[in-house]
């Protein structure tokens, strides 16, 4: 494992998984993916392969990778697709061997409850937050003596700078 | 002292103790999504020297089994494979090697030299058998139960500690699982 | 002997820094002048000694001094002397010396440039900046040493990951860490206002300028890496919302959310706990972002991860810093006073909104960034959080975010009139019309999204130059006038009218790029040619050049366009033998109004060879927009309010103008 004492970049680290398989990728020459003939079917091929993860390079789609096995994959997404089989079937056929992991999109259950109901309760939370303090503000603000008009043109004047 | 000022040093230190439990996870290691299943159908072509091959109905015949899955090219499998070797030479346990989009000759060539602890090897040219399996990184290594289900899974170079503490005792104990429905039967 | 020498210097820079650390904080608590005025002193050589260790690793990497344990893990005779040096921070170890080097240089800054700060104040921010150091010097010294012998040493090195041989990579590192480590400068303040409890427009005006220069290095450094992605990886994609990468946006997202409610405090006298907040959140997701990536908890980032104790290490200081500042937070927080008001509608409630979008689109990102790790660490079981989730969150946060960054800057302070401000944008929804409708045309139907991503793109382009036409009163005053409001229109003005803009040009570019991209994958022969977007891709032929630590096969294309020649490009696909790895370059050309991309890839034995094409629309238009803002942020900061040493003179100004020496207007 050389790339495990290597750098610390930001992005590189995306790619680590991917080296470090390529360092006893396997020599054989294989089959090259290709598109399907049919553009509704490699259409749909494609769509596929973004949701599905590269298990080797852990956070890319297998549309992204050079990994064998991501490869491999879009081979096997693209016969399935071809004999007929609906997006549903392909994904399940995945999920079967390598488990919920391998889609990237997380599937809408129980463990992931809070993940996907969770940005829109912080932003409810946050916006109820700011209602109120919206609403404070404004009571206080009309509470407060109004300004004649020689002070606000003052006012202004001080605040016309930014 | 207003408590929503609290808020945000509590949401830290629910932060904090789930970073701290997850230093000790292995977030590369993916647990099979076949554990407790039948073996996947595949049937594979043998290699010189292990001419059957190696395919589902060679599973479940009542004996606990190791699946290695290893390969030529695979540098960390050759870390591992003194273990097998000598768990082969100590008997009385039987190994299947499942060889990774490896060239044949290349798969004879390594076991003459590293040994050859398999009592079959099914040759995976294009890993999709391996896929099947839901292999994704080699070398990986499986227990399969006497009634052809696989128990257990382990990704990455088998160490001593790893062979003694998880597959060892696993194999132990579905052999006399396996033993007492034979018996009960 | 020069290791030896910067392992010393690591080593007596860390005994400083704990002096400058307690000294001077004891000092200024007590009334002891002599103690408080070691903090000036200190933190200057704390950066020299820093210096003198970062050029001692920096000379061992240049000779190849491969008794060093680093250089022989990270370097190579036969690499390209720009790739020796940048292997300096190219390792856990060295990027560590150089967070630490601009750490310090930070910390001299503001003591030799402090001038004009209260001492004070002054001294307890370079404390604070000295104990942040002690962390970072002991996990130097102490676990990752980067001047490590090795007996015997060896011929030669194990090389440089090949990625990070990278013009774009190399200088990705140093921008990141000085946008990181410049907001810890934003936290040294905030830690301070809450010790002396008052928090002030002054306040403020010291703190805006580093925030904002941070923020402008780490965008170049998150624009950098991006723009590394596009080209190295070979597919085109240039943000894949992964946890590395999440972990340097979300300091940017808060590092955003602070620079604009700053600007509330300077303004305002107002929102000062919510700031106060914020400086320490940004610089909290810094060190968190620093976890991520060196302690292996999430998985891209796995492969650093060769030490436990680090992540150990790490975590102790994150719980110590971020802990800690929290609960001096929610004790001392409650005794500040807020000051002006204002009603909703308004520059302030427009500020606020930013903050509730910006932070709420955080807190999403950190959500799914950690989930994984949340459910593991509660269930064992395995989930990826990609793209989709993120497209699917985030996305709907920004568009009202995005909305309202045309108009916010045309609402005045304290009460503003919505409608007077959205007929002043008359243009600007002139203008989102014409692009949705010349959308439409141009793509035929099409789905909403690009339509509504054109459209945000436009209305914040257009509306920034309205906002900064309408200072000017452009076409509405004689051009004389006009150019006279242009001389004194503060640079921040125009900073402003800049960022806003660029973000209006990435969305274009983003959107553009995404919705209407031409690929196309095959197998190609010599002399075969592809239509991709318009023009044709004539394959010439692979051959193998040898480079200088690598072989690479280099593909040859023409590109025709209506049977012209216009160029020829040669992407490559490079075998490095030290360490044995494959990268892709892939070859680009920006042509009109769109980036074409190409890549050669494997051979299929019979003469072919796989290759992808791309057409894809603006797509530099990311990079333009990204300059464009990091331009902006630079701009405002020549601003003379901005200006080390400005607020002392305007301070002294305003009081001889006036007797009542108010800091800022109050109106409570």
């Amino acid at each position: 494992m050389m790339a495990a004492r290597k750098g610390v970049f930001g992005l590189a680290a995306l790619v680590f998984g991917v080296l470090m398989l390529l360092a006893g990728d396997p020599p054989l020459a294989q089959a090259i993916d290709l598109p399907l003939p049919d553009a509704a079917q490699e259409a749909r091929a494609r769509s596929l392969h973004k949701q599905l993860r590269c298990l080797v390079c852990q956070n890319q789609s297998i549309v992204d990778s050079n990994a064998t096995l991501a490869r491999d994959l879009r081979i096997i997404v693209r016969e399935r697709v071809a004999a007929g089989e609906s997006d549903r079937q392909v994904l399940d056929f995945m999920v079967a061997r390598y488990g919920d992991w391998v889609l990237m999109n997380p599937p809408f259950k129980a463990a992931t409850l809070v993940l996907w109901i969770g940005p829109g309760l912080i932003f409810l939370g946050a916006s109820v937050g700011v209602f109120f303090y919206f609403r404070r503000a404004r009571r206080q603000f009309a509470a407060a003596a109004p300004l004649s008009k020689a002070e606000r043109r003052r006012l202004d004047a001080l605040f016309d700078d930014g | 002292m207003r408590l929503k000022f609290f808020i945000p040093l509590l949401a830290f230190v629910v932060l904090a103790i789930s970073l701290g439990v997850g230093l000790t996870l292995k977030p590369r290691d993916i647990p099979s999504a076949l554990i407790g299943d039948p073996v996947p159908e595949f049937s594979l072509p043998g290699i010189p020297g292990h001419e059957d091959g190696l395919s589902t109905a060679d599973f479940g015949n009542g004996e606990v089994v190791l699946v290695n899955v290893f390969a030529s090219w695979c540098i960390p499998c050759r870390q591992e494979h003194p273990l097998f070797m000598e768990l082969a030479r100590t008997g009385g346990i039987k190994i299947y090697g499942l060889n990774q989009r490896d060239k044949v000759e290349d798969a004879v060539q390594w076991l003459a030299t590293f040994g050859d602890p398999y009592d079959r090897v099914g040759s995976d040219l294009d890993g999709r058998a391996g896929i099947d399996w839901g292999v994704y990184g080699v070398p990986e290594t499986f227990i399969v139960d006497g009634r052809g289900r696989i128990i257990y899974k382990h990704i990455g170079v088998v160490t001593r500690s790893v062979l003694d503490k998880e597959i060892l005792p696993r194999m132990e104990q579905a052999r006399r699982q396996a033993a007492e429905t034979a018996e009960t039967k | 002997m020069i290791p030896e020498i910067g392992y010393f210097a690591l080593v007596l820079a860390l005994v400083i820094a704990v002096a400058q650390g307690t000294i001077p904080l004891i000092g200024v608590q007590r009334g002891i002048d002599s103690w408080a005025a070691v903090a000036r002193p200190a933190a200057v050589i704390q950066f020299v000694l820093v210096t003198i260790a970062f050029l001692a690793l920096l000379q061992a990497f240049v000779v190849s001094d491969f008794s060093v344990m680093n250089v022989v893990a990270n370097s190579h005779t036969n690499k390209p002397m720009l790739y020796k040096i940048s292997g300096t921070w190219g390792s856990h170890e060295g990027s560590l010396v150089m967070w630490v080097l601009i750490l310090s240089a930070f910390g001299a800054a503001v003591a030799v440039f402090g001038n004009n700060l209260p001492p004070a104040l002054r001294t307890r921010v370079l404390a604070i900046q000295g104990l942040i150091a002690v962390g970072f010097l002991s996990f130097s010294v102490f676990l990752s040493n980067p001047f490590e012998r090795v007996v015997p040493a060896p011929l030669d090195g194990r090389g440089l990951n090949p990625l990070l041989q990278d013009p774009g990579l190399a200088f990705h590192p140093p921008f990141l860490y000085l946008g990181y480590v410049g907001f810890s400068i934003a936290f040294s303040f905030a830690i301070a206002a809450l010790i002396e409890g008052r928090v002030d427009p002054a306040w403020a005006r010291w703190v805006r300028p580093w925030t904002l220069a941070s923020w402008g290095f780490l965008t170049v450094g998150i624009a950098l890496g991006s723009w590394w992605a596009y080209y190295e990886l070979g597919w085109g994609g240039w943000w894949f919302w992964d946890p590395v990468e999440n972990a340097s946006f979300m300091p940017w997202l808060a590092g955003t959310a602070l620079l604009h409610s700053s600007i509330v405090v300077e303004k305002r006298d107002t929102l000062k706990t919510w700031t106060i907040l914020l400086a320490i959140l940004t610089f909290s997701l810094s060190l968190l972002g620093t976890f991520i990536v060196r302690s292996g908890v999430l998985n891209s980032v796995h492969a650093f991860a060769s030490d436990p104790a680090r992540g150990i290490f790490i975590l102790g200081f994150l719980v110590l810093v971020v802990g800690g500042s929290l609960t001096l937070f929610a004790i001392r927080a409650p005794a500040l006073k807020g000051g002006g008001l204002f009603a909703p509608i308004s520059r302030e409630g427009a500020l606020v909104l930013n903050n509730l979008l910006l932070i709420s689109a955080l807190a999403t990102v950190l959500l799914g960034t950690l989930y994984p790790l949340f459910l593991d660490a509660l269930t064992g079981e395995k989930v990826t959080v990609g793209p989709p989730f993120f497209n699917r969150t985030f996305v709907p946060l920004m568009v009202p975010l995005i909305a309202m960054m045309a108009v916010g800057p045309m609402l005045a302070w304290k009460r503003a009139d919505l409608a007077g401000a959205m007929s002043r944008l008359k243009v600007a929804i002139a203008a989102v019309l014409i692009v949705v409708l010349a959308t439409f045309y141009l793509s035929g139907n099409g789905p909403v999204l690009p339509l509504l991503g054109m459209a945000l793109g436009a209305w914040l382009v257009v509306g920034a130059l309205t906002e900064l036409s309408g200072r000017l009163k452009l076409f509405r005053a004689t051009a004389r006038d006009s150019w006279n409001r242009a001389k004194n229109l503060p640079r921040s003005a125009y900073g402003t009218a800049m960022a806003h803009g660029g973000v209006g040009i990435v969305i274009l570019g983003m959107t553009a790029s995404l919705s209407w991209e031409t690929e196309k994958l095959q197998v190609m022969r010599p002399g075969d040619s592809v239509d991709v977007g318009g023009y044709e891709f004539v394959f010439e032929g692979a051959r193998n050049v040898p480079g200088p630590n690598y072989t690479a096969l280099r593909g040859t294309f023409r590109v025709l366009r209506g049977g012209r020649e216009i160029t020829v490009m040669e992407p490559e696909t490079r075998t490095y033998s030290v360490p044995p790895m494959q990268t892709t370059e892939a070859a680009i050309k920006p042509v009109r109004l769109a980036d074409l991309y190409a890549v050669v890839g494997d051979p299929d034995g019979n003469g072919g060879y796989a290759t992808r094409l791309y057409h894809k629309p603006l797509l530099n238009w990311l990079w333009i927009g990204a300059l464009i803002m990091v331009a902006g942020a630079f701009v405002s900061l020549t601003d003379r309010r901005h200006r080390v040493g400005a607020p002392a003179r305007r301070r002294r100004r305003a009081g001889a103008a006036a007797p009542a020496p108010a800091p800022a207007p109050q109106d409570a």
